[in-house]
């Protein structure tokens, strides 16, 4: 950490990794406008990883973990947080060397840093989806999640997606050698204005964890839920065709709807209301909703089908 | 005489498949070769995270030429049996010998496979082993189908003798094998050429890479130890983690860090399996004042600030996970203040099993058992039922959420804080044991007690809902349940009826018994043990054949006296002896339809060995039963041995089945009575041999 070259900021960090993955070829998107768990839930990752179509693909995506609320008290957990996801298709051969840049590009050198690769084996049960890998370790620290997918939505990927995710937090707080969330600078130090990640998300964190833990109403989220599954199979069974006899299957609206429904699933387990035997059954749903928008966006030209 | 280097470079292969892939490349590679016909002298393999490497030392050069013979149809035959023979073989018509058979002229073929290069046969097996290599999970990349445990980047395979190295010529999904290799991964990352092992090793080593694995955990060791040893501490001795260890890194370098002093207060095991599993540290211990004071972490390079920077960073994540750990610790130790009064209630809502309730159903099942169970072992009833109604608590502790293996553990030292004594938070902590074949067994009386009754709930529980395991299935783990249960009461000896136990945990589940299925599928789990420990399945069986095999104490004790008393002779001639007596009476009860079981008398005797024998049963009858009533088996099988002689000499000089058939009755009866000796003791029948 004695680089000369070390990011100032939490918005210093993220803007290099914009900067270096935009150098690679990556087209740098924006986050998904909707409440989701992990930076893979993004359309850009979950359905692009199938079908054909070469993609590259990186971004920002906030995540929200309702469970993990801690009030913003605890120095590393938070309900809403920020990563940084990489995706790219098919893998690169020389994909570790990219990430390895990625690193050198915030100011983790790894001539005096112990960058190690260790087994970690990637699953979402929502999502249907399994990949290998590792758990990328600085020092002793997990900074990134490596994982060469192999299946999605139940579908082998044919070619294989890298996927990179960045904890952003954990990594620029190890990089700027903060202790406590709450006191790393979001933005420069020295700007005239100089604001710290607690100046911004200390009260939204307190806020939205009194509402997770205490306050949502699980009957309204109950409901939620059976809507966005309801909408999701009623959009998957819908016509291909619209009126004008147009082939427009809707894979992305009906993604949509099983993100939701897996937020608030995520919701009522924080509120837990979910018991131990029924946790499978709603993961299950989640995952046939899942599945049913895989098996649509293959079919689509953005998955490589001919149509 | 060539020797043959392999080596197969990919991203990390996980530390914990790298020792079974150094034996299945070696296996695979050689039995292949073998099985082409070449023969080699000696073979290694060897890995890093990033290799595989195989050599192979005095490979012959080629395969030998070789002949084999194949008798076709009759010369007579049909032309399409000759054109198929003709097929099978390769051969043309002139090329088969007309011979002579038994059914007249036969075609024969002799076919010759000509020796083949080593390259060649090296390519085959090398591809086919790649292509199946048994990985316990693999995985494809980019937009190649191969599996391989993760990307795979190149083939390094050649063959080298006096005239020098070639690289044996193969493509595997466009790999292309080649004589290059790269050293570390930052330290040294350059490719270079190699012509031989020695020349591999040496080029590696000065690319900072250990080749073989047990080096990589003799360094780390010694350099550990050296560094502990600075400080006047001791490194806690792990060997799996060591192995684990040396997997990670390809040039191993040992740092040595200080737990801060705010930490040191937590127990031991908590910063031990802290560091261990979320950090890979190994833990020192400061026997000045018994404390785990340090840790060693082993970097995989080596940096100009001779690895200042990695321990700062180490030190920085250690703090913060055992800073988690103490605010654990102070939660659960306010709780445990408190009387776990809010933990108790957790159990309630904890799902065991969906047909056996709650947690804390079953913890009241088990309290009530164990309650039982705690006169038969010496233990204070109501020390038993407290230690079993604490003994699940920590489940629902924040420590334990983190670390499911400190279940137990932590449950003790919460008892301790709650004020409860020694024995139950003993108790506590011990009652999951023994967790398998070679774990501790307790011995405390209150711990012994609930440790039976964890063990025998769950048994009759399954037992209950009717989820037994089956062939390889155990997803309860009911067979070490089972073995559980079996060392708890040979090593307490629990003199005990199983059968009423079993019965006592079967009214907690709302079944009237377990039925003779439990109780037969403990005795399967003791002949296992007893194996083990070179007592003949046999002889258990004749043994449990008896009635009370329900208290395996009293089984085993047979067994083993039985088992001392077969391996001399006299025993294995009146196993001989008991079993023609049982052999004969059997037949003549079959075709006389009555059981002879009385009344032989010594006065229709005939012969001296006759008498003989009357006197010898009347003297060990009631030694035998005497000794069996006092449990002295060694005793008891003293006395029946005593019978050998005369039985023996009986069966010598007499004939059972005389034409007088008051004679013949009368030695009936007397078989009858050796039968009946044999039967105090154990069902000889089942003795083999």
């Amino acid at each position: 950490m004695t680089s000369p070259n070390r990011p100032r900021s939490f918005q210093e960090v993220i803007l290099r990794l914009q900067d270096y993955w935009a150098q690679q070829g990556c087209a740098v998107l924006q986050p998904y406008d909707m409440e989701v768990g992990a930076g893979t839930f993004h359309p850009a990752t979950t359905l692009r990883a199938l079908g054909s179509r070469p993609w590259a693909a990186a971004y920002v995506q906030p995540s929200r973990r309702p469970t993990d609320g801690r009030y913003g008290e605890n120095p590393n957990r938070l309900q809403h947080y920020y990563q940084y996801q990489v995706i790219i298709k098919p893998s690169p051969p020389d994909l570790q060397d990219l990430y390895l840049g990625s690193l050198r590009a915030i100011g983790l050198d790894p001539m005096i840093h112990d960058m190690r690769f260790v087994e970690d084996d990637w699953e979402s049960p929502t999502l249907g989806a399994w990949g290998l890998g590792w758990e990328v370790w600085c020092d002793g620290m997990e900074v990134s999640q490596f994982t060469y997918f192999q299946q999605v939505g139940g579908h082998d990927c044919k070619p294989v997606s890298g996927e990179l995710t960045y904890g952003l937090e954990r990594l620029a707080m190890y990089v700027l050698g903060v202790e406590h969330v709450m006191d790393m600078p979001f933005n420069d130090p020295d700007a005239p204005i100089p604001l710290s990640y607690g100046d911004i998300f200390r009260q939204t964190e307190q806020e939205y964890s009194r509402w997770n833990f205490d306050q949502a109403d699980t009957e309204m989220l109950f409901q939620h839920f059976k809507d966005a599954e309801a909408e999701c199979a009623r959009i998957l069974e819908a016509a291909e065709t619209d009126s004008a006899g147009r082939r427009i299957p809707m894979a992305h609206p009906a993604y949509d709807q099983a993100i939701k429904a897996s937020h608030i699933f995520n919701l009522l387990d924080a509120r837990g209301v979910i018991s131990v035997t029924e946790r499978q059954a709603y993961i299950g749903r989640v995952r046939a909703l899942a599945k049913g928008c895989a098996d649509l966006f293959l079919t689509t030209d953005a998955a490589g089908a001919r149509t | 005489m060539p020797d043959l280097l392999i080596e197969l470079f990919s991203e990390e292969i996980p530390a914990r498949m790298q020792a079974r892939a150094r034996e299945d490349l070696k296996r695979l590679i050689t039995d292949g070769l073998v099985e082409a016909g070449l023969t080699y002298a000696s073979a290694g393999a060897f890995s890093t995270p990033r290799r595989l490497a195989l050599s192979v030392e005095g490979l012959t050069a080629a395969s030998p030429t070789t002949r084999e013979e194949r008798k076709g149809p009759r010369i007579d035959a049909p032309e399409a049996a000759l054109e198929g023979f003709l097929r099978s073989t390769g051969l043309t018509r002139d090329q088969l010998e007309a011979r002579d058979d038994k059914k007249g002229q036969v075609w024969f073929a002799t076919i010759t496979r000509p020796g083949r290069p080593a390259a060649q046969i090296v390519a085959e097996v090398l591809e086919a082993t790649i292509r199946n290599f048994p990985w316990p999970k693999s995985m494809r990349w980019g937009s190649g189908s191969l599996r391989w445990v993760r990307p795979l980047h190149s083939i390094l395979c050649i063959l080298t003798d006096e005239s020098g190295a070639s690289v044996v010529p193969l493509e595997v999904d466009g790999l292309v094998s080649g004589n290059m290799t790269r050293g570390h991964r930052f330290m040294a990352p350059d490719s270079f050429a190699v012509t031989d092992f020695d020349d591999y090793a040496a080029k590696l080593r000065r690319a900072k890479v250990m080749l073989d694995a047990e080096e990589r955990a003799d360094h780390i060791r010694s350099q550990a130890e050296t560094l502990a040893f600075a400080r006047g501490w001791q490194i806690v001795p792990d060997e799996s983690l060591l192995a684990e260890v040396a997997g990670l890194v390809e040039w191993p370098v040992p740092l040595m860090g200080v737990i801060e002093d705010r930490f040191l207060s937590l127990p031991p095991e908590v910063l031990q399996t802290s560091m261990k599993e979320h950090q890979k540290f190994f833990s020192a211990l400061n026997p000045a004042t018994g404390r785990i004071e340090g840790f060693v972490t082993v970097a995989n390079i080596e940096t100009p600030d001779d690895g200042a920077t990695i321990l700062s960073g180490n030190q920085r994540v250690l703090a913060a996970r055992l800073s988690d750990a103490a605010f654990f610790w102070e939660n659960d130790l306010r709780e445990a203040k408190a009387g776990m009064t809010a933990w108790a209630e957790g159990l309630g809502a904890v799902t065991f099993h969906n047909k056996l309730g709650s947690q804390a159903d079953r913890v009241a099942r088990i309290a009530a058992l164990a309650r039982e169970i705690a006169p038969l072992v010496g233990a204070d009833a109501t020390q038993a039922e407290r230690a079993a109604r604490l003994a699940k608590l920590d489940l629902r502790s924040s420590m334990v959420g983190e670390f499911p293996e400190l279940q137990g553990t932590m449950g003790r030292y919460y008892a301790l804080e709650a004020g409860e004594p020694a024995a139950v938070a003993d108790a506590v902590r011990d009652h999951y044991k023994p967790l398998g074949p070679s774990d501790a067994v307790p011995t405390a009386p209150v711990s012994v007690a609930v440790a039976l009754a964890d063990k025998i709930d769950t048994l009759t529980g399954f037992w209950a809902i009717d989820e037994k395991p089956t062939g390889s299935k155990d997803p309860y783990a009911l067979r070490r349940a089972a073995l559980g249960v079996i060392r708890l009461v040979l090593s307490g000896k629990v003199r005990a009826s199983l059968t009423g136990i079993f019965k006592r945990g079967s009214r907690g589940h709302q079944v009237e018994d377990a039925g003779d299925d439990l109780l037969a599928f403990l005795h399967d789990r003791l002949k296992v043990h007893l194996r083990e420990q070179g007592i003949r399945h046999d002889i258990i069986d004749a043994v449990l054949a008896q009635e009370g095999n329900d208290d395996l104490v009293r089984v085993v004790a047979r067994a083993t006296a039985l088992n001392a008393m077969l391996a001399t002779d006299d025993g294995k001639n009146l196993t001989q002896g008991l079993k023609r007596a049982g052999n004969i009476l059997a037949q003549a009860e079959a075709q006389d339809g009555v059981e002879y079981s009385l009344g032989a008398d010594p006065k229709f005797a005939e012969t001296d060995a006759e008498r003989a024998l009357f006197v010898a049963l009347d003297h060990a009858d009631p030694a035998i039963r005497a000794a069996m009533e006092a449990e002295d088996y060694p005793a008891a099988m003293t006395a029946i041995a005593a019978l050998r002689a005369p039985i023996d000499a009986f069966f010598e000089a007499v004939q059972v089945n005389s034409d007088n058939q008051i004679l013949r009755r009368n030695r009936l009866n007397l078989l009858s009575r050796i039968r009946e000796a044999g039967r105090q003791i154990a069902d000889f029948t089942r003795i083999e041999g």
